[in-house]
């Protein structure tokens, strides 16, 4: 299938702008907001994070959005006339994206 | 008869007797009934007849007479002098096209894409003339039906800033039209279309910075086609990693 590689790239992409759109707010107002103004406490928080399900949720939460954004931002060089700088800006983005979601799956795993 | 006049600055561009492209300013009449078309065939039947534009129908149907009107895509015979007066008109050929003469640009490269992503239909089952016609609901109807309106004008392409820096782009109208066959109940084209509309200078290279839809004179929201073929590339991509999942031949 002579088919671009793109298709992958643009499913995480699109994947990553639900994921921004409806859980960073969700995220925020509970990490940030909640805590804040007393609703719950950090330590709620903490032994909330120990349950497996909530870790793949933050896996999630940080790994699909990077790719989000490294879509987003390779795709500028189309944006700014820069075609033959799409490859390797895709390298340095998505590179990023995938060390990114990496260092995402050692912290959820490892508890850091 | 009209008590003052209209101010056009028009872009010129003869080859045959200047390389360089130059603006030519007219006065014509202004009346408020007049649309920016009007104001040029007046120029081109009393002012001077070396002016050259396309224009047929005067009515937005055909689609040739698009041209930048102070630097945005419109169908002249669809705007009016009034939309603008007493401000100067600047009226230039459509962007992103090479320019043949005056306002007359080439559109053998959107021709070739209309070419390259097979516009029309590919029966799925051939009929003879005695089985009667490919029948088709109203609902089926309405899933493509935006997009068969189309006028092959051309304004999303110079509305489209891609299109404006990389030409192999495949662009607004040319998907809008594939995924309207793509859509169409009766058609059977998906896989051959896929080739020239799922590559890398396919729908892909759309950013959806949406201006397409913005300046299409016919509401067919070709950023929403490009937005929506991208994602039956992207369900079909998944269907055929799994053992059971089968390829749709319509999106
Ligand atoms: S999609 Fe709209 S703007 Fe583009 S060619 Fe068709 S009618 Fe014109
Ligand atoms: S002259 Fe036909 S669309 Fe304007």
């Amino acid at each position: 299938m002579p088919r671009s590689k793109e298709v992958f790239w643009w499913s995480l992409f699109s994947a990553g702008g639900v994921v921004s759109a409806f859980f960073f707010p969700a995220t925020i107002i509970i990490t940030g907001l909640a805590v804040t103004l007393g609703w719950v406490t950090a330590e709620d928080l903490h032994a909330l994070v120990q349950n497996p399900l909530v870790r793949l949720y933050l896996f999630v939460l940080i790994s699909l959005p990077l790719f989000h954004a490294a879509h987003r931002l390779s795709h500028l060089t189309i944006d700014l006339g820069l075609a033959h700088a799409r490859r390797p800006s895709a390298i340095v983005c998505y590179g990023a994206a995938i060390v990114g979601t990496l260092l995402a799956a050692v912290g959820v795993i490892t508890g850091l | 008869m009209a008590d003052e006049n209209a101010i056009l600055e028009v872009f010129r561009y003869q080859p045959d007797q200047k390389s360089e492209p130059t603006f030519q300013r007219y006065e014509v009449p202004f009346h408020e009934e007049w649309v920016v078309l009007d104001a040029l065939n007046y120029i081109k039947d009393h002012l001077d007849g070396t002016l050259s534009y396309r224009w047929s129908c005067r009515m937005g149907i055909c689609g040739s007479c698009g041209m930048m009107v102070n630097g945005d895509p419109k169908l002249t015979c669809s705007v009016f002098l009034r939309d603008y007066h007493p401000q100067v008109m600047r009226v230039e050929p459509l962007r992103g096209f090479p320019v043949i003469r005056d306002l007359v640009i080439d559109l053998d490269d959107f021709m070739n894409k209309m070419t390259e992503v097979k516009a029309w239909m590919i029966p799925k089952e051939e009929r003879s003339i005695e089985q009667g016609e490919y029948l088709q609901s109203p609902a089926q109807l309405a899933r493509y039906r935006q997009y068969s309106t189309c006028i092959n004008c051309t304004l999303c392409y110079a509305a489209c800033p891609v299109y404006g820096r990389h030409t192999e782009f495949v662009g607004p109208a040319a998907i809008a039209l594939a995924q309207r066959y793509n859509m169409d109940s009766r058609d059977g084209g998906y896989e051959e279309r896929a080739e020239t509309l799922f590559d890398e200078h396919g729908v892909w290279m759309c950013t959806f910075v949406g201006d397409c839809s913005r300046v299409c004179p016919k509401n067919v929201d070709p950023a929403a086609a490009i937005q929506q073929a991208k994602v039956s590339a992207t369900k079909d991509f998944y269907r055929s990693l799994v053992p059971w999942g089968k390829r749709r031949t319509e999106t």
